[in-house]
Formats: C-alpha cells, structure tokens, sequence
C-alpha cells in the first residue's frame, strides 16, 4: 500500500511501534489513540504496524485492520507535506465547492485521494467541516479557510508550494 | 430420507427461567424472558423476514428486514434486536412493513449477480429466499451504477476498482465478494462462535468489504479454517469448494466426527453415496453446532486412492503383498494363530483394539482375545496415553472418566488447563472455553511452551506457568502447599466428602518448606508469585474447572499429577456441580469408549477387574467359556515378550504402534520377530510394514455403532455410504471369529450395544431405540440413573469418600546432560490429527507439510542453527532430521516437535521410560542433543527403503504409498 521509495524498515516500525505503544497502555481502550500516535510518528499508519498494536492489545490483525480502515483520517501511506482537504458536503455543494474542486484538481494535475508528483499537497475531499455558514470551505492542513473563491484557491496554491 | 432441516431461531436461545407472554400476529406466545421477538414468533411457527441474524450469533440489527410493528410504540424496531415484553402485541406483516421491506430487497439485489441458475448456492440461499418472502418483482435501481459486482464498469467497460475477484486460497471454500451482502454473520461467528477473530468488515458504507486478517487471502490471515463463517453465510459468498463442484445435497444423516475426544455431532451431507459436505449439528451436545477443520473438511481421506480394499497375505515381510479372499485371509488368520498357540503356548498371541474404531467393534475385539484366543492379552492405545487417568481417578474419585458435560464449562469462572492445548488438538471444546474467557472466566495455563491457548486473542491467560518438562508433579504440589498452608481449603467440603484424616495426613505433607513455590519455582523454572497467584485465583476465585491433557499422563509420573490434580479439586471444593470438576481431554475420537469396552489387560467392560469371579461369572456363562482370571500383557509386554521369543502373533486393529508408541526401534524389533502379524487399517500404515496379513478397514461414514467421548457421551455413528472395502470392521471382527470357530451371529451393531448393556451395569440403559430418542446420552446411564449422568459425584463420590493420597515428586532417570542438554517435548498441532494417517491425505498439508522442531532462538544461536536449517535431533534412543523453527514459544532449554509425519519418525527419539503405574509411555520428556545436519538421518533413509519394499503389491505397478 506504501508508494515505493518511502518504505521504511519493518524491523524498525515494529521497534518504533512498540515504543509508541508502550506510553498508551494504561489507558482504557487504547487502540484510537495509540493509532493516532502512530501516525504521528510515522505520517502515516504503517501495514506493519498492525499486528504489534494487535499483539499488544491481545486483538487480532483483522480487528486492527478493521478500525484502522474505517477511519479516514488514518493514512495508509504518506501524504505530502500539506494536506488539503475540501468540503464536499451538502452545504459546501449548495455553493459551488465542486467547481472549487475541480479548479484545484486542475491546478495540481491529481485527483481526490491523490497527492502531487512533487510530494507538496495530497487531496482530499471532507464531508462537513462544521463551516456552512462560510461554505464552500477548506481545510489546509490543521487550518479552516472558509469562503473559498478563486482568489482564495491562488493563495492556497501559493502557501502550498513554498 | 431427506434433509435434516435445523430451524434457524434467529438468536440464541435465553437462558432466563422467567417466563413472558406476549401475542404475535394473533397468536399467543410464551417464552423465556430476553427472547427476542424474532426468535418468539419463530417458537409460534411465525418466520419473520431476515438476514443478518441467525441463532448461532447474538443479535445485530443491520439487514433491516425483520421490522415489525409493536401496538403502544413507535416505528419499526427490528425483531431481532427487540426482547419481548409481557402483553406485548407484535404485527409482522402489515402494508407498511412490506413496502419497507421490499425498498430493502431491492436495495440488497441491485448490488447482486442474477446468476442464480448458475450459482452453487442456488436452492440454499437465504437472500433468493427472502427476495422470495417480500415479494420482489422489480428492482427500480438497474444494475448501471456503482457496484461490486461487475469487473468493468458498464458504461465504459473501465475497470470496476469497486470489484474483487474470488479468493480460493483455502483449500475448502471459496470467498466470492462480488456475491457478499456485508451482512458480517461471518464476522460475527468468527468472533463469537469460533473466537478466532480473523475476519473484519474493512471500510465503511458502500465500501465496507468482509475482509480477512489485514486485507488479505484466507491462508495468509489468521483464520484456521473451522467453517463457521461458511456455515453463517447467507448466500454464496462463502462456499464450500465441494458444494461447487458437487452441487447441493439431497439427503443428510447425523452421525459423530472420528478425530479427537470432543466428539462433535455432524450432519452427513449426501447426494446418492457421495458425500457433499460435514455440516456441524446444532444439537449437538458436544459441540453445539460448531466444528473444526479437521471434523468439517479433513475427511477426504476416507476415498483417498492409497486406501486398500481388498485383504492381502504374505508369507515374509519381505515379499510383496498378495491379494486375496476375505475367506482366504480369514483361514489363514485362523491356521496360523492356530498353529502359533499350539508351539508356543496359549499366551503366544494377543490383539490391539482400536480408540478410533466404535464401541461395538473394540468391544467385539477383546471378546475375540477374551474368549476366542483364551487369554486376556488385550489392549489399546490409551495405554500410551490415559491410561493414569484412569488410575489416578479410579483411585481418588472411584471412576475412570471426567466429571462434567462440556456445556459445565459455561458456568467456570476459573479454568485451569494443565498440559493440553485445546486450540490446537480439542478446538471445538478451545471455542466453547474461550467464549466463557471472554465473558470473564479467568485462565489458568501449565505448560512448558507459549501455547496458542496462553495468547488467544481476547482470552490470554491470567496465569501461565511455563513448567520445565517433567516438574507437574512438583508444581501441582506446590499449588497445594499454598491452598493448605494459606488457609484457602474448603473445609466443609472436605469432612463432608473426604475423609478428614487422610486429609490431614495430605495437608501435612503438602505444607512442607520442600513443597514451597519458592523451593519448586526454582526447580521448575516458574517465578514463585506466578504459582501463589495461580493457586489463590484457583482457589477463591469461584467455580473452578482443571481441563488437562497428554502433557499430564504421558510422563513416568503421570498417575501421580493426575492424583495431584483430583486432591486439588477436592481439597477446593471443585467437585460434584456445574462449571467445576476435573476433566481429561482425551485425544481420540473413541479412546474413552475403548476403556470403557474392556480394552484393558485387566479389566472386562465398565472397569471391573478380570479377578472378581462374580464379573468374570456373567461372560463365561455368556460366553460359554472359562476365561483365565490373570491379567494378560500390556502393549509393551507384548513387545517384549516378542522380542524375547515368546510372544508370536497379534491382531492389531486400527492403530499405528510403530509410528505412535515410543522407542520406535523396539517397536519394530517386537513386530519383526512376530510370525504372524495382522494389521486391520484403512491404509498400510507404518506398523503394516511388518505385518503378514492385512485386512482393509473401513471409515467411520460406512458403518453403524457408538462412540464415547471425552464427557463419557455416548454418540451414534451412523453409515451413510456402503463400505468400500466390502466389510465394516465389525463384520470383519465377527468373520475372523467364525473362522476360529467361534458362534457369532451379530446381524447389527446394535445387537451387540445389547450385549455390552446386559453384561455392564454403566450402560444398563443403553440400546439404538434409546439413543435415538434420546440424542446421546453420558454413562452411567441404568436404573439409578435413566436419563444418564452429566455430572459426576454430585451427593458423593463413586467410591464413598474421596480420597488423598499423597503426591511425592520423584525426577525422571531421563535427565539432560552434557551430551544431551535439551529437553524434548512433544504435541499435535490444529491441522493434523495424531499419527496423520487420515489428515496426511487431505488437503489439511497446506498448513502443515512437515514436522519441525521448535527451538529457543538463545539455542539456536548457540549452535549456529538458523530459521528453516535441517537439524539432527538426537537422544539415547536413536535420532532423526527435521528442520528447525527458531521462536520464543519455547523456554530456554527446551524443544518442542510433532509426531504426525512418519518421515521424521519423532518417536525414534524418545525413550522407554514409562509411567509407574500404567507404563504409559514418558513421550513428554527426552533428554536431546541438536545439531545443525545436511539431511536425512541414516535411520531415515533405511526405514525409506523398508517402507517402499514391504507396500508392494503384486499386480499393482507402484507401491501403496
């Protein structure tokens, strides 16, 4: 599932897992935020991962598989470095967040679920962020920008790629 | 003859002895309280609409098909998910609920082929049946969109990423996801039923797929292939591969699985005389509808083409086998075992009955030695493996059998199990355990390797005690010493049960300083709080059940763990109701039934020994024979006394001595310098190499009889094919009788069932009519009790008071040393099945093509062995090569391997050393040497070259085998 050329170690995720792992164990129901720590250590939640968080919870991998990919917020590969993601909700459609979408799509040359081939942005699509009133609205990386047009989408495109 | 339809109820069944009235659709109802309305309505012939539940998993509520209307409230709750109220009035078909209902359907099938005609499930589908029930005529939502169905995409023929194709990476079934409804009963039964968790629904909303491990194939996942998920599937999304290519049956018959000591009930599956599939039996009392790879799939080897059909003879191992005539084999059995008493004396001849055979054919055996040959040189194979159970019991409680019914396990709330493995050798019973760990029972494990039962998900033991090999004795001891010396014995119980002396006299002995966890951990290698928690959680922890196995009674003190065992129990109070006793594990399918049959040298059936005259009084005069009031030789006499020179024919029928029992080379020595050796099997199996005779057996599906498992349940087995080979064993047995002149006229096992119930005062009760009514029933089954006998010991023990005997713990002679610094131990794995002279011949080689031996990576390292290298195993008896698998399941010092492959041959190894009671043979212990190695040993080789000479046949091109 990892693009090539990002792969990492398995010896090394599962060392780094484990020591992720071991702060979160005194928790109830560790397996969330031991997922999110993960990520944040990785960027991403690594396949390999799974069957350390699963053996040290006393789950099975398919139960770490289970959760892990019913979340979209757990990445299964790394993302760009900035991470844009555009509400494509019902309120956020209403006022024109397709058309946001696709001149985005168009400026970067990749799709929903895609990140560039400079490595700079990965895209995608949100279903409400909580800012209808501000629809159409985005996200970039842990920032909300609401009221998107195409003057908001060029400073978008020029944060991104500084 | 047709199908035995099971009702499927929908969810289980509650167990609340409260009872609740309600009305639905103008019927009136009662049922236990927590019912749910689904399963209610079912119990009033009332089937409502359904897909994601069925009665082997707890309610889900996800299909939405099951809505019913309730008077007094709101909406459309699903019946599944709804408990039923008293007074409630329930609807479940009304306008509203069927437009619902159809929109539903419609929904389910625009995302689902309409291969029907062409598909295998087709006239076993739940989801063409429920299309069926609502009513569905038309689907507005075509088939153009998004789907899982297509692999291109309609409108443009792209590829349809939504679309996966079938995995058939399990050698039994397939998994279709283009045909899935996501219903997860396949999820939920492999979590509930099986509780092996290898199966997840990955995603979310459209995109939810059942996936198992992590996104990947079902060999490669975690899942061990017990057919749950198959058994749960609504449609044919999970298929067995032989339903596909076979298509549906059209008739079944009950009858009982011939692996392990579990004894599961199936549903014979049949089209005319071919078998279609083993579908686990709902009313089963054993197994409760479950089953495990072995009893669901693993029985192709009973039309495998190494299988012999006709007898053959040979004057000199040597030679190549002759084919010839029942009639002829029978005569020349006769002449020669004839011949043989008449030079060396009466005594010169013996036979082997059989634990997988049935109660009516061991029974049969030991009537031929008994009465036939005129001496009682019988045995069975649980000499090398139960045979202390049988001693230590009889000794302490009075009976030779385990105390509960497996359903008890469903009230422990501390399960001790002491050196067994049930994950691997007695799944179905792991599955019912675990699912009891899981609501909260607390596990106890003693057992030298990390075992799948110490780390199963959900249900990791509480307590593991990795023992050295050989110290059960001492550490079962030293849990005493703590319950004694901590005060944690139920005294009431004790001078109520026991007698209170011989108590005192035990307590004494067991609180000595010497009998200390901290003295015994260091001896053992177990960390002394580890032991003084185990025991406290044992003894206050509430119903306390100790489940134990091979890893007990297959050591030079196994009888003496077995008493440790019962004084435990005992002393805790942890006898006589549900959820507690002391139960052993038996490995094969009829091991407890040959016991109980008078396969012993000692004892005619039920336990009775051959001396009393009153016993042996009911045979002879049955039998018209005087019968020798000396216990004849145990299997090992036999041997030696063979090799000796005076032992000189046998008939062994269904068991493998060379391959199972220790010391391998003494084995063959013993065989070799018989003169005449008749081996009764389904194939030529390793023994068979040095037989002169061989009778050509027949599987448990082509003849009729009983079975008796591990909770003394007596099972019927019953044919549902003609035998290949001609005969059943049964008939085999009686037709040699005839040659040697005897008078049989058994026309049906059941007549001989009489026979065993008229002489046995255990099996009284017992005949075909009763067991068929009755489903199965658990010995003692006579007056005192009609209906049989669950639970054992319940107002006192059998033989009035129970009894402590002291536990002395006395090392094995075989101890390790420079040259062998190793201790091997020895066990079966999930896949294979004993001695794999069935399991070898399925496609259950895909999980376990060789035997390897598992060895510490401290170890390893030490001798420069790595992950997959050959090693040569070696200790006092002989060696043989393996490769290694380096992990950590392992302790430090010691090595693990199986013995179900005859090419490594693990019993070369171990030694001759037995239990001093029984001389069950010590196969848990053998002090080893490893080494790296480049291939097979010289022993190898040679027995190679032995094994293909003496399976040739004369006219057949190559060799059986």
């Amino acid at each position: 599932m990892q693009p090539s050329g990002t792969q990492i170690e398995v010896a090394d995720v599962a060392a780094r897992t484990a020591a992720v792992i071991a702060s979160y164990t005194h928790l109830e129901g560790p397996l969330l935020p031991i997922l999110h720590a993960v990520q944040e250590e990785f960027g991403f939640v690594p396949t390999e991962s799974l069957p350390v968080i699963a053996e040290a919870l006393n789950i099975s991998n398919a139960e770490a598989h289970g959760v892990v990919s019913f979340y979209h917020d757990y990445r299964r590969a790394p993302a760009g470095r900035h991470v844009l993601k555009l509400c494509q909700a019902e309120a956020c459609q209403s006022m024109g967040s397709d058309r946001i979408a696709a001149m985005v799509k168009t400026t970067f040359g990749i799709g929903f679920h895609e990140t560039s081939p400079d490595g700079s942005v990965t895209l995608e699509p949100v279903y409400c962020l909580g800012l209808c009133a501000c629809a159409p609205a985005a996200m970039l990386d842990r920032e909300v920008i609401g009221r998107l047009d195409a003057e908001a989408v060029d400073e978008i495109v020029a944060e991104v790629r500084r | 003859m047709g199908l035995v339809h099971e009702i499927d109820y929908g969810t289980p069944a509650s167990k609340s002895e409260r009872q609740v009235t309600l009305t639905v659709d103008g019927f009136t109802v009662t049922v236990p309280e927590g019912t749910s309305i689904m399963r209610a309505s079912m119990d009033a012939g009332i089937q409502i609409p359904k897909l994601c539940a069925t009665d082997m998993v707890d309610a889900f509520g996800s299909c939405r098909l099951c809505l019913v209307e309730i008077e007094g409230r709101a909406g459309t709750p699903s019946s599944c998910t709804t408990p039923v109220a008293p007074g409630m009035v329930v609807h479940t078909q009304t306008g509203r609920l069927k437009d619902i209902r159809r929109g539903v359907m419609e929904l389910y099938i625009s995302d689902h082929p309409l291969d029907c005609l062409t598909c295998a499930a087709n006239g076993d589908c739940e989801l063409q049946d429920m299309a069926g029930a609502v009513g569905l005529r038309d689907v507005r939502y075509g088939y153009d969109g998004e789907n899982h169905v297509f692999a291109k995409n309609r409108a443009d023929a792209s590829t349809n990423f939504n679309w996966m194709p079938k995995d058939e990476s399990n050698p039994y079934f397939t998994y279709d996801p283009s045909k899935c409804i996501v219903c997860s009963r396949c999820v939920r039964a492999c979590e509930e039923v099986q509780g092996t968790f290898a199966l997840t629904i990955e995603g979310r909303g459209f995109g939810s797929r059942v996936s198992p491990g992590m996104h990947q194939d079902f060999l490669s996942s975690e899942c061990v292939s017990c057919g749950a998920c198959v058994q749960a599937c609504p449609t044919a999304t999970l298929t067995e591969k032989s339903v596909i290519e076979i298509g549906q049956p059209e008739h079944s018959v009950v009858t009982t699985c011939a692996y392990c000591g579990v004894g599961c009930s199936f549903k014979a599956e049949m089209r005319g005389e071919e078998l279609v599939r083993m579908v686990p039996w709902k009313d089963g009392k054993a197994n409760r509808g479950h089953s495990c790879v072995k009893g669901r799939f693993a029985y192709g080897y009973a039309t495998h083409k190494e299988r012999i059909l006709n007898p053959m003879i040979r004057e000199k191992i040597s030679d190549p086998w002759k084919e010839v005539s029942w009639e002829e084999a029978f005569a020349h059995i006769n002449s020669e075992f004839r011949r043989i008493q008449y030079q060396y004396g009466r005594g010169s001849i013996g036979g082997i009955t059989s634990s997988r055979c049935t109660n009516e054919e061991t029974y049969l055996v030991q009537k031929l030695i008994r009465q036939g040959f005129g001496n009682n040189n019988v045995d069975t194979c649980a000499r090398v493996c139960h045979s202390p159970t049988g001693y230590g019991l009889g000794q302490t409680y009075g009976t030779s059998a385990g105390t509960q019914d497996f359903d008890s396990v469903e009230e422990s709330d501390v399960i001790m199990v002491i050196g067994a493995n049930p994950s691997a050798a007695h799944p179905v019973f792991a599955s019912r355990m675990k699912k009891r760990i899981r609501q909260g029972a607390k596990l106890i494990v003693l057992d030298p390797r990390e075992t799948e039962t110490v780390t199963s998900v959900h249900a990791k033991a509480d307590y593991h005690l990795p023992l050295k090999p050989g110290t059960n004795v001492a550490v079962i001891t030293a849990l005493a010493h703590v319950i004694v010396t901590e005060g944690l014995f139920d005294e009431a119980f004790i001078r109520e049960r026991c007698d209170w002396s011989e108590f005192e006299d035990w307590a004494s002995f067991v609180a000595e300083e010497r009998n200390s966890p901290e003295v015994i951990g260091k001896l053992a290698g177990v960390d002394p709080e580890v032991i003084r928690g185990a025991a406290r959680l044992y003894a206050t922890g509430g119903n306390g059940a100790i489940y134990y196995g091979l890893g007990v009674t297959e050591h030079s003190q196994g009888s003496t763990t077995v008493i440790a065992i019962a004084n435990l129990a005992m002393a805790t109070g942890n006898i006589g109701r549900r959820g507690v006793g002391v139960n052993p594990l038996r490995g094969q399918n009829n091991v407890q039934g040959s016991c109980d049959m008078g396969s012993f040298p000692h004892e005619l059936p039920g336990y009775r020994h051959i001396s009393g005259d009153a016993v042996r009084n009911i045979y002879e005069s049955l039998w018209g024979v005087k019968l020798d009031n000396e216990p004849g030789l145990r299997i090992p006499n036999m041997l030696d006394a063979a090799v000796e020179g005076t032992f000189k024919g046998i008939y062994i029928q269904g068991e493998d001595i060379l391959q199972s029992d220790p010391d391998t080379k003494h084995v063959s020595a013993g065989l070799a310098a018989m003169e005449c050796v008749v081996v009764h099997d389904l194939f030529l199996n390793e023994t068979a190499n040095y037989a002169h005779v061989f009778l050509p057996g027949s599987t448990f599906l082509e003849k009729d009889g009983t079975f008796t498992n591990a909770e003394r349940r007596i099972n019927r087995v019953r044919k549902v094919m003609s035998p290949k080979n001609g005969l059943a064993d049964w008939e085999v047995t009686q037709k040699l009788a005839q040659a040697m002149g005897l008078n049989w006229n058994y026309t049906h096992p059941s007549e001989i069932m009489d026979e065993i119930a008229q002489t046995t005062p255990s099996f009284a009760s017992v005949s075909y009519d009763f067991l068929d009514k009755m489903g199965s029933v658990q010995w003692p089954c006579n007056e005192k009790a009609p209906e049989g006998t669950p639970i054992m010991h319940v107002d006192g023990f059998v033989r009035g008071k129970g009894k402590f005997i002291r536990t002395e713990y006395v090392p094995t002679d075989e101890k390790t040393g420079p040259r062998f610094p190793l201790l091997l131990t020895t066990g079966r794995i999930l896949s294979q099945y004993n001695v794999g002279a069935q399991t070898r011949r399925t496609a259950n080689v895909v999980w376990h093509a060789e035997d390897v031996l598992e060895i510490h990576p401290h170890d390893a390292e030490q001798r420069g062995i790595r992950d997959g290298d050959w090693v040569r195993l070696a200790s006092r008896s002989g060696e043989t090569t393996l490769r290694a698998d380096v992990t950590d399941r392992v302790a430090p010092g010691v090595v693990y391997t199986t013995f179900h492959h005859p090419d490594t041959q693990a019993n070369v190894i171990t030694t001759d050393y037995s239990d001093w009671a029984t001389n069950c043979p010590e196969y848990k212990v053998t002090a080893v040497q490893v080494t790296p190695s480049n291939g097979p040993s010289a022993w190898q080789a040679e027995y190679e070259e032995l094994s293909k000479r003496s399976r040739r046949i004369e006219g057949h091109l190559e060799a059986a085998e």
